[in-house]
């Protein structure tokens, strides 16, 4: 029989909130974290708004030296994982440390420390970058970082698939506690991409909302990008009730597809071949799924597809089940986004309380589902989606069981 | 001048796309010379450091033919004033 996976602690670092706590509490009320941008200049861009993670002082977490050695997107990932951690309440032995695994999700990794000096080399003219920058730099930064912090000698690697990667960290960390390779895993992902060159690039793909990020709306104008970090702690559940440790649900399934199509243009099929590999892995008909967090990013392309595989996958029961987008509260933190929406869809499940679709302002025909506009609400769901599909057409599907 | 705006913008476009000049013309549409919305970001960039100008996401959502193009470059160019000058490479 086939190990059943729990989710024991989890940690979040985001523009909603600087704990598991405090973020839940923004992404059930609906509170959006979307503001000005205030890591650059009035004007420097064609959009001013993102979701900054504020009131963080890495003062607070690291000792000075050690800051030298991480970039802000390595810090995010250290300090969800030692909440997590914290909060699974874990007993470490030299044992349980060969045996545990660190499994990462991280987009553009520390491409904000490389940005600062490169404008060192070719603004400033000076001859010299920092000799930290390519360790700092690399996207397994995060879960190198991890390990050193916490002592984890087990499989540890980091996984780069653009917004899908998190859900990818968190599928492959899945697989190895069935497997048995490893007895516990820390996952999730971590992204830190306000720097004025990351930001410029993305204003010239032109996907950006000129305001704000209204999933599933009418009238919505794109995607809003947004900063941060979420580390689960995984385990068999088994070992995780003989612990006697709180449970927040399991993963239950895990489901990817390649759209092999465009680099930026969604597609159905792929989207749907997908939620229906999750499922199929999970071994649930789509009927028993009552509530999906969604990709739903607010651009055009993406939202009207997504709700077009969910209608092909679901059937009727589309008509019956959930569907929110939480980006437009912590915005679209890229490889860190599924693990926070991992994290919020486990606590929608253990707290009986749907997240809202934030910001939503006017139903669009092309986006036909109860996607919970403004308001969450009660309800009891046993099982539930959280998607993620990623540019360059690559998708990965969790199924989140309630404990 | 006017007749010379289009020919650079269709110099642009076929550049950018790797298409044959000679496929070019004002009345193409984005379908049917098969370019895509990748593409198109592609091209309004293209345009932007040719004419210095920034095309706004607004006006660049309502573009859908080679005429689009040239009637929104040309608008822009003279809003600003600046008659077309192109960036020093």
């Amino acid at each position: 029989m086939r190990q059943r996976v729990a989710v024991t602690g989890v940690g979040v670092i985001s523009a909603a909130g600087l704990s598991s706590g405090t973020f839940w509490e923004s992404v059930r009320a609906g509170r959006s974290a979307i503001a000005p941008l205030q890591c650059v200049e009035p004007g420097a861009l064609r959009f001013a708004h993102g979701a900054e993670v504020r009131g963080f002082d890495p003062l607070a977490h690291f000792e000075p030296k050690q800051i030298d050695f991480l970039d802000r997107f390595a810090q995010f990932a250290v300090v969800a994982a030692r909440e997590a951690v914290r909060d699974a309440g874990i007993a470490w032995t030299p044992e349980l440390r060969g045996r545990t695994a660190i499994v990462t999700g991280s987009c553009v990794g520390g491409q904000s420390s490389e940005d600062s000096e490169f404008v060192e080399l070719y603004k400033k003219n000076r001859p010299r970058v920092h000799p930290l920058t390519v360790a700092r730099v690399m996207a397994n930064a995060g879960a190198s970082h991890i390990s050193m912090d916490l002592g984890v000698t087990g499989p540890c690697f980091t996984v780069s698939t653009a917004c899908s990667s998190a859900n990818h960290a968190i599928g492959h960390a899945l697989w190895m506690l069935r497997s048995g390779v490893a007895d516990l895993a820390i996952t999730g992902g971590s992204e830190a991409p306000f720097s004025l060159g990351h930001l410029k690039a993305w204003e010239a793909m032109r996907v950006v909302s000129p305001d704000t990020c209204r999933p599933f709306s009418r009238d919505r104008k794109g995607m809003i990008l947004g900063e941060g970090a979420a580390m689960l702690v995984l385990e068999p559940l088994e070992r995780a009730r003989a612990r006697g440790v709180r449970i927040y649900g399991e993963v239950s399934g895990f489901g990817m597809s390649a759209d092999a199509h465009h680099l930026t243009q969604p597609a159905k099929d792929g989207a749907l071949r997908a939620m229906a590999a999750a499922l199929e892995d999970a071994g649930v008909p789509p009927e028993a799924v009552g509530y999906i967090n969604a990709h739903g990013t607010g651009t055009s392309a993406n939202d009207a597809t997504e709700c077009a595989a969910i209608r092909e996958v679901f059937g009727a029961h589309g008509d019956r089940l959930a569907v929110s987008s939480t980006k437009a509260i912590h915005g679209h933190a890229l490889g860190a986004a599924g693990a926070l929406e991992a994290v919020a869809t486990l606590l929608a499940l253990r707290d009986g309380f749907l997240p809202p679709t934030a910001n939503f302002s006017a139903a669009d025909p092309e986006c036909d589902l109860d996607v919970i506009p403004n308001q969450g609400r009660a309800a009891e769901v046993e099982y539930a989606l959280s998607n993620s599909f990623a540019f360059g057409g690559l998708n990965a599907v969790l199924v989140l069981r309630k404990a | 001048m006017s007749e010379d705006l289009t020919e650079r913008i269709l110099d642009v476009i076929a550049a950018t796309q790797k298409l044959p000049r000679d496929k070019l013309s004002i009345d193409r549409s984005f379908a049917e010379l098969e370019i895509d919305s990748m593409d198109g970001v592609n091209i309004l960039f293209a345009l932007e450091n040719e004419f210095n100008i920034t095309i706004p996401d607004e006006q660049a959502k309502s573009i859908r033919s080679l005429r689009d193009i040239v009637d929104g470059v040309r608008g822009l160019i003279e809003g600003s004033g600046q008659e077309g000058v192109a960036l020093p490479s």
